[in-house]
């Protein structure tokens, strides 16, 4: 059905939609992420939910003690090495469909605390991230936004073929392997599988 | 100084045996300490909190320090004959130290509003003998910071009642505060390296490129 018909039809009162974009609309618009801080990141979390910004109106107010009924992790903070297998344990117990944003400069990169060695340099070393917010820490419009990206990412989802969600793919891992605690770090130190290094361009 | 004079005769008095140094800071903040033997430094503790003219009853702070094995060097002036004349000249002389590690403690009395007064302790070496009496059943407060100490430089507090790694986990090897800590190498991109960072950088690259 082209545009203009479906614009018609709706100001006579005519709603006409797809079976994908009616799952998805619904989808989108009721992510309800694990209630889960780790560093000062986490004060920024709570005040998006808090009336003056209002992650209400996303439809992301329904901040759930349990991975067992959320949708989204938001990985607000600095992600210790002695934090991380719990981190992708609770990621693991989280039911499909689910997605992760990584909140500020620590747990995309390990931020200032990069150079130190009892910091994870990014979680996503062990589960996939959708959406990474640079910041230290981000403001809650910067959460927000990214709110908004995760949501127009599931909107753009297809429900079949190639980049279809994973819940709908039974051949997508669901779980990602709990990291171990080494003699000296943590093992493995990265998940290959998620996450690949980035390659090293020299300049002439 | 001199107070911390009065101090170490006064302890010397009540303890005879107890083998007290001051170690002197010639910088500005001019914050001179109390070296305290191992046998004696709970005996030393008790009596520096239960004197009735001390009175350090409250411990703020308990940290550690590493000293690793060094050399030396130290002027001295000698006597030389030089061209039949005698003449003073200076030379540096070498001296090899063992390394060792050292707690240090700042104290302070709330009854009689003093100090702070700052005590150590040191070990025979790095490795063996990095063991010292802990300092808990007369300070409550130290527990988790002699834990810190233990955690990260790796001294064992003997009478301790609970020594276990507090910041790290319990399988960990390493004391990440020394000198001679290696740190894994988990990280692979830098935007912009240099110095430490850039050589770092460098030998993961190199490692990275031969496997």
């Amino acid at each position: 059905m082209d545009e203009g018909l479906r614009s018609e039809l709706q100001k006579q009162g005519i709603f006409t939609t797809t079976l994908e974009e009616i799952y998805n609309w619904g989808r989108k618009n009721s992510v309800w992420p694990l209630q889960f801080g780790l560093a000062c990141c986490a004060i920024e979390m709570i005040a998006s939910t808090m009336a003056r910004y209002d992650l209400a109106r996303f439809g992301a107010e329904i901040f759930r003690p349990s991975p067992r009924q959320a949708d989204l992790m938001i990985v607000a903070g600095t992600v210790t090495k002695k934090m991380a297998p719990q981190v992708v344990r609770l990621y693991n117990q989280m039911p499909e469909p689910k997605y992760v944003i990584a909140m500020g400069a620590c747990a995309i990169s390990g931020g200032p605390f990069k150079q130190g060695y009892n910091v994870l340099k990014g979680i996503d070393r062990y589960i996939p991230v959708d959406v990474h917010i640079p910041g230290c820490p981000p403001r809650p419009e910067a959460l927000i936004h990214a709110f908004m990206t995760l949501q127009k990412k599931i909107d753009e989802q297809r429900l079949s073929g190639n980049g279809r969600p994973r819940h709908l793919d039974p051949d997508a891992p669901s779980e990602f392997p709990v990291p171990q605690f080494g003699e000296h770090d943590l093992v493995p130190a990265k998940n290959p599988d998620v996450w690949k290094p980035p390659t090293l361009v020299s300049h002439g | 100084m001199t107070r911390l004079e009065q101090i170490k005769s006064r302890i010397e008095a009540a303890l005879p045996g107890a083998r007290l140094e001051i170690i002197r800071n010639d910088s500005p903040s001019a914050q001179h300490s109390l070296l305290v033997d191992n046998e004696h430094a709970l005996a030393v503790a008790r009596f520096l909190r239960g004197d009735p003219q001390l009175r350090f009853d409250y411990c703020s702070n308990a940290t550690g320090i590493d000293w690793p094995d060094a050399v030396l060097k130290e002027k001295v002036k000698v006597k030389k004959v030089v061209d039949g004349a005698e003449k003073e000249v200076e030379e540096t002389v070498e001296k090899k130290r063992q390394g060792f590690l050292e707690a240090v403690y700042h104290l302070y009395s709330m009854e009689l509003k003093q100090g702070p007064l700052v005590i150590r302790m040191r070990t025979g070496n790095r490795a063996d003998q990095a063991h010292l009496p802990s300092l808990t059943p007369i300070w409550r407060g130290v527990e988790f910071q002699e834990r810190e100490i233990y955690d990260l430089y790796g001294i064992a507090f003997d009478g301790h009642p609970d020594l276990r790694r507090i910041l790290m986990w319990d399988g960990f090897q390493d004391y990440p505060m020394r000198k001679d800590y290696v740190e894994p190498d988990d990280y692979e991109y830098e935007p912009t390296p240099h110095d430490e960072v850039l050589e770092k950088t460098q030998k993961h690259y190199a490692q990275e490129t031969k496997s």
